[in-house]
């Protein structure tokens, strides 16, 4: 094939993106939230991101070599899913958490539907929403980060206030949260969501990069404070927010997880359309339901709501004026 | 002043700096002269030398056949060898008059011609008409026709499309660079031709020295205005180049005119500038030898007909085994099997790419990434209509405006899964465009 290219048609360039390059970057990206998950939750958390990152990738490998496929593990894209499935487990989980919801992501949410490109929703968090469903026990029980670890040394940060217990459950059990805490990742939670910090380095590397843009994560948000402000209990209270946006997955799920371009719509309005209607449904969950895990049915939600999303909002061609039917006017 | 621009298109590397400062040479032609009989839109024209005869240079040797047609000239003395099918560069074998150059290059006396202020209307368009002028850019549109709309009151603009938002082109940019007077003279009669138009130059800003050059010249001009474009692929497409000079917006089942617009590219008004003081018709034309895989890239001037290979030698040849050949430039550009094709009114460049820069990647799977259709200026969505493709699903390609595509390249560009997006969608567009005429046809 690659013979014609001496006749192939226009554009005869074509710019160094390239998809695994793309996902590349989402790796790197991820990193600053995950080593700071080893830092507050020790070698426990490094195990349980190395057996989910393997897993994955094993998984595509194996499943691709069986159906005769040609291997895509180079494109690094079950890397991001490993990682991102590992990110959003408990450190204390045991070895298997991580291999059944890896396998599960990429075999039932991912290859079966084709492979990249056709999965209906995020495989991370298909396999997490499999796992939140048959290991509930082992899901929600968050340890506390290590008594002290070396960023205690270099900021000096006392050591008050480490249960067990994530922040959001401590807002809706009305306890105080240290919202410090939640931005450099020193609460309880799942290894890779609770440093917002480490976060929004990571979301920053893939927006200077143009790999992401605001209009999904800024959306989902705006639009969650707005709604937690009109119906949380309390309301714009700036302390009750920012507890919000820092605890539980909502960063983590607005940058990394709901920007997944395979499950979000691919039309502009599409998107702003998508991060609001996520605002929307994690605000209802986290402020209606007892459940803390809101961020993952949300996006998930919102994953299987994209096509009909994109078809809604397809745009309108350029020079195409709204009332007026397409006329057949002929060029000369 | 905000740069005017569209919404959408790329950045890609410009290529320009290989040829930007290489001053126009002309060349003259060595082996014998093509002249396909259709360098232009509409009916092919018809011969009217017999071989063997002996003609000079601005002879008039093929007669328009019809409205939207133009006549073609002899562009070098010599003697008819052969009236013939000859390859052109889209890879077509197209009826031509091949004149073999006596090297003498004898001219037609031209008759004289009135002056600028005694002319008609009717008479400056038929001048241009009888020049065998045609879109130089690359579509090869008439001009005479492009210049004679329905309503000539509603023209308020003439563009001069001086974008040149083609990678590796500079034929444009030296053409200005080194008579900005032809082309004011050329766009002056053009406005000249409607009651209510201005002239607009459109440069974008990579050409910086032009648009103060130009600002300069015309300061005490109100009917020519400078607009500064934004450097952006593609800024000169028509329509979006409509958009970015006058916020009006067309489908491409309008005209220009619809938008009280006419765009004509710098070498065609040139060239009516020409016909219109000198009687001359159009019979050269700046073509860009460029690319990396050449040795000396240069900016020519060059007698229509001449032989690319020629060009080709004379810009030093090949520097390495070139990967693609490509009549025109890199987004646009037809690649082409055989050099051994001859220069046309509408050949502005031939750019010579090495396997670097024509890297080839397999297609992979469509992430749905979007960057097509942030891309896209016909604010299509290019992945939408490839999948469409690809099921055969005419009905959709249609209903998601399929047939608005310019084929400019920017979805095939910037797509990261390297899908052959545009070639997709040209591929159904062909056949729908063919459907359309045969259903016309009945």
């Amino acid at each position: 094939m690659s013979d014609l290219r001496t006749i192939s048609s226009n554009p005869h360039v074509r710019s160094r993106v390239t998809t695994s390059n793309i996902m590349f970057w989402v790796v790197v990206a991820l990193l600053p939230a995950a080593l700071l998950g080893v830092i507050n939750f020790g070698l426990d958390a490094a195990i349980v991101l190395a057996i989910s990152v393997a897993t994955t990738v094993l998984t595509e490998l194996i499943y691709e070599k069986l159906m005769k496929k040609p291997v895509t593990i180079g494109d690094y894209s079950a890397v991001v899913t490993g990682l991102l499935l590992g990110m959003n487990l408990p450190s204390s989980v045991p070895w298997f958490i991580p291999v059944l919801g890896g396998v599960f992501a990429i075999l039932a949410v991912k290859m079966v539907f084709g492979g990249l490109g056709q999965n209906f929703m995020n495989p991370a968090l298909g396999g997490r929403c499999f796992l939140l469903i048959s290991f509930t026990g082992y899901m929600t029980t968050f340890p506390a980060p290590n008594e002290v670890t070396f960023l205690d040394r270099i900021f000096n940060i006392s050591m008050d206030a480490y249960t067990g217990a994530t922040p959001l459950a401590q807002i809706k059990a009305g306890e105080t949260v240290n919202v410090w805490n939640m931005i450099i990742g020193r609460t309880a939670g799942t290894i890779g969501e609770t440093s917002m910090l480490a976060i929004v380095i990571g979301a920053c590397i893939l927006l200077l990069l143009g790999i992401i843009d605001l209009r999904i994560p800024g959306m989902y948000i705006l639009t969650f404070v707005l709604f937690i402000g009109l119906f949380g209990e309390n309301h714009f209270d700036p302390y009750y927010i920012a507890g919000q946006l820092a605890g539980g997955g909502l960063m983590l799920g607005a940058f990394f997880m709901a920007t997944d371009y395979v499950s979000s719509p691919i039309t502009s309005k599409g998107k702003y359309i998508f991060g609001a209607f996520l605002g929307i449904l994690t605000g209802i969950f986290r402020t209606f339901s007892s459940s803390a895990e809101s961020v993952s049915y949300a996006i998930i939600i919102a994953n299987c709501v994209s096509p009909l999303i994109e078809r809604w909002t397809l745009p309108r061609a350029f020079g195409i004026k709204k009332e007026k039917k397409e006329t057949e006017v002929s060029k000369a | 002043m905000a740069k005017l621009t569209f919404k959408g298109g790329i950045h890609p590397h410009e290529g320009k700096e290989l040829t930007k400062d290489k001053p126009i040479r002309e060349v003259l032609p060595k082996g014998d002269l093509v002249y396909p009989m259709s360098q232009h839109i509409g009916a092919p024209a018809t011969p009217i030398v017999a071989v063997g005869d002996h003609v000079l240079a601005g002879q008039k040797i093929a007669e328009a056949q019809g409205f939207v047609s133009a006549p073609v000239y002899a562009t070098v003395s010599g003697t008819v060898k052969a009236i013939e099918k000859r390859r052109v560069v889209t890879g077509n074998l197209v009826e031509s008059i091949i004149v073999e150059n006596d090297g003498n290059y004898e001219e037609v006396e031209y008759p004289a011609v009135k002056p600028l202020e005694e002319l008609t209307t009717e008479e400056k368009i038929n001048m241009i008409r009888e020049a065998g002028i045609v879109g130089m850019g690359g579509a090869g549109f008439p001009t005479a026709v492009k210049l004679s709309p329905k309503e000539p009151e509603k023209i308020e603009y003439i563009i001069a499309n001086c974008s040149e938002c083609e990678p590796y082109l500079t034929s444009d940019y030296r053409r200005m660079k080194e008579n900005p007077d032809l082309l004011l003279q050329g766009l002056r009669i053009a406005v000249g031709l409607f009651p209510n138009a201005k002239g607009i130059l459109a440069i974008e800003d990579n050409k910086q020295d032009v648009i103060d050059m130009f600002k300069e010249m015309v300061r005490d001009d109100d009917k020519i205005l400078v607009k500064e474009l934004m450097t952006k692929y593609p800024e000169g497409a028509e329509r979006m180049l409509i958009y970015a000079c006058t916020g009006r917006e067309i489908n491409s089942s309008q005209l220009p005119a619809d938008a009280g617009c006419i765009v004509d590219n710098v070498d065609t008004l040139v060239a009516v500038g020409r016909a219109v003081t000198e009687g001359k018709p159009l019979m050269e034309r700046i073509v860009t030898i460029t690319g990396e895989a050449i040795n000396d890239p240069c900016n020519f001037k060059v007698r229509i007909g001449t032989n690319y290979a020629e060009l080709i030698e004379e810009a030093g040849g090949f520097k390495t085994e070139p990967a693609k050949i490509i009549s025109g430039g890199p987004m646009m550009g037809f690649a082409i099997f055989d050099t051994n094709v001859p220069t046309t009114k509408t050949a502005s460049a031939m750019t010579c790419l090495t396997d670097a820069e024509v890297e080839w990647l397999a297609p992979t799977a469509c992430i749905n990434c979007a960057k097509c259709v942030e891309a896209c200026p016909e604010h299509l969505v290019p992945k939408n209509l490839a999948d469409a493709v690809e099921n055969d699903d005419e009905e959709r390609f249609l209903k998601e405006y399929g047939m608005e595509c310019c084929e400019c390249g920017c979805c095939s560009f910037v797509c990261p899964a390297k899908r052959h997006l545009t070639q997709q969608i040209k591929g159904m567009r062909k056949i729908q465009l063919g459907k359309r005429a045969a259903a016309a046809k009945k």
